[in-house]
């Protein structure tokens, strides 16, 4: 099952390599997300560096809706999809293969906006194995939830405006805890980060539980 | 066109309240209107004013009731999704009770918020707090709204009911993990600002007791009647779909004639 999903995020992440949406629109447009949210609160560095963590993961989510629509859009032409229903894959490892393409998408992005933060905020990150920690387990239940809510969407003619509606909600746990734990990281005395950690573990246990029950269902009927 | 053949009317789980369910819902809805105008007259005039809150304290007899509703219906929702993924018990009558109670939920929800609303500007100050409880029916409601958005869009029945099972059983997976987080938020910060007043009270007045024992149960009457008469919408909308598709084919038949469209066309001649 492991080397099916390699196969299904091999593929996605060739893709995404050679068509490069994902470097020259998604990242830039999460980076002018945060310029915005700077412009927003007046350039007030010392607004910016408490909030810092909450808007980081406000963007990291507004791009995450992108990567997941960009996911199943690729499988929308050519009717690929039926393609990957006809190739004889497990459901389930077309489910983990595409989560963790979204999840690697998402990693890297995090990656460019975290040097955001830093820059444009002069946000100082501290505690690195929170940072990190709270970020892997964050970014696991956000593919996760993605690519569930991704395959129930895939077939509808209003898939860009029906997304963000599914999904932000159901995530809203992750950019809670998510910023908490960062707060906590990034902003010294501001609270323990380990009830946080233990949130964002449930969700993402909870998402992928999910997923490997119904994804294969759903991109059945898709 | 009278001998189109129809499935038994309702073939699936609690199928013999079902054939009885026109008398019975008439009933509970006349309850159900008895028990809203009780409170009306119990809430209004005959239950006295709170020595702190005065005249507010009447918002006690719409705004907990209808949250109850709104938690119910909601979970009326996960259940039949449940029920309807499970393959053993898997029949149209759970997603039809599932979206009938989910579009009644939202409804509840809403006026749950804004009963509260109205509630928390005189006694708090403010229309809004981001307490634990208003946040996650916030947040619920969002859930539910996405939830039928998903359902008006999609239009083969089984896929819809499908997905919609999915969608509703996932987002109510969530409900737990969006309170707890947001109570810890909360807690975390302050301490907890929002009792609500006289509920759970012990030394709450006879009347109001009995007030509100009234319109808990004229609500939830009111929520049966609403989730059972659009559970017999859907069934009807389904028959009409299906009527319509057989008269369609009776029709094209019948114009072809005995002789299997030996006949000359006549479309367009007049």
């Amino acid at each position: 099952m492991l080397r099916e999903a390699a196969l299904v995020a091999g593929k996605d992440l060739r893709i995404e390599l050679r068509s490069r949406v994902g470097a020259q629109q998604v990242a830039p447009f999460a980076l002018v997300v945060l310029v915005l949210f700077a412009i927003a609160f007046d350039a007030d560095h010392a607004l910016l560096q408490q909030a810092s963590a909450g808007l980081f993961w406000v963007a990291v989510l507004l791009a995450a809706v992108l990567a997941v629509q960009r996911s199943f859009a690729v499988e929308a032409s050519d009717a690929a999809r039926d393609g990957l229903r006809l190739s004889g894959l497990d459901p389930a490892a077309v489910f983990v293969g595409k989560a963790a393409a979204i999840g690697l998408q998402l990693a890297v992005l995090q990656v460019v906006l975290a040097a955001g933060v830093v820059v444009l905020y002069s946000s100082a990150l501290r505690d690195a194995p929170v940072v990190i920690g709270s970020a892997a387990l964050a970014t696991v239940g956000l593919a996760a939830a993605g690519t569930l809510y991704g395959v129930v969407a895939a077939s509808l003619g209003v898939r860009e405006t029906l997304l963000p509606l599914l999904l932000l909600p159901v995530v809203a746990p992750v950019l809670l805890s998510a910023s908490k734990a960062w707060q906590a990281a990034l902003v010294p005395g501001s609270g323990d980060p380990a009830t946080w950690l233990r949130v964002l573990a449930v969700f993402a246990v909870v998402y992928v539980a999910a997923g490997f029950l119904f994804f294969g269902s759903l991109l059945e009927e898709s | 066109m009278t001998a189109l053949a129809h499935p038994p009317p309702h073939p699936g789980p609690l199928g013999w309240l079902l054939r009885r369910s026109g008398v019975l819902l008439r009933v509970c809805g006349l309850v159900a209107l008895a028990g809203l105008g009780a409170t009306v007259v119990l809430g209004l005039w005959l239950t006295p004013q709170d020595r702190v809150m005065g005249n507010l304290v009447r918002l006690l007899y719409v705004h907990p009731p209808v949250a109850w509703v709104a938690y119910l219906a909601f979970g009326v929702t996960a259940v039949a999704s449940l029920a309807y993924l499970w393959p053993r018990t898997r029949a149209p009558f759970w997603d039809r009770l599932a979206a009938a109670s989910a579009e009644v939920g939202v409804v509840f929800c809403a006026l749950t918020l804004a009963t509260g609303s109205i509630w928390g500007r005189p006694t708090w100050g403010v229309w809004w707090t981001w307490d634990a409880r208003l946040t996650t029916t916030a947040l619920l409601l969002a859930l539910f709204v996405g939830y039928l958005a998903l359902r008006r869009v999609t239009v083969d029945p089984d896929a819809r009911a499908r997905r919609s099972a999915v969608a509703g059983l996932v987002a109510s997976a969530d409900v737990p993990i969006v309170h707890m987080s947001v109570l810890w938020w909360q807690t975390l910060h302050q301490a907890p600002t929002v009792l609500r007043p006289g509920f759970g009270d012990p030394t709450l007045a006879t009347p109001m007791a009995w007030t509100l024992l009234v319109s808990f149960v004229a609500f939830t009457l009111a929520y049966v009647w609403l989730v059972g008469n659009r559970y017999r919408l859907a069934v009807l909308e389904a028959r009409q779909e299906d009527e319509g598709l057989q008269l369609a084919i009776a029709e094209r038949l019948a114009e072809a004639g005995p002789g299997g469209g030996s006949r000359p066309v006549t479309v367009g001649v007049s």
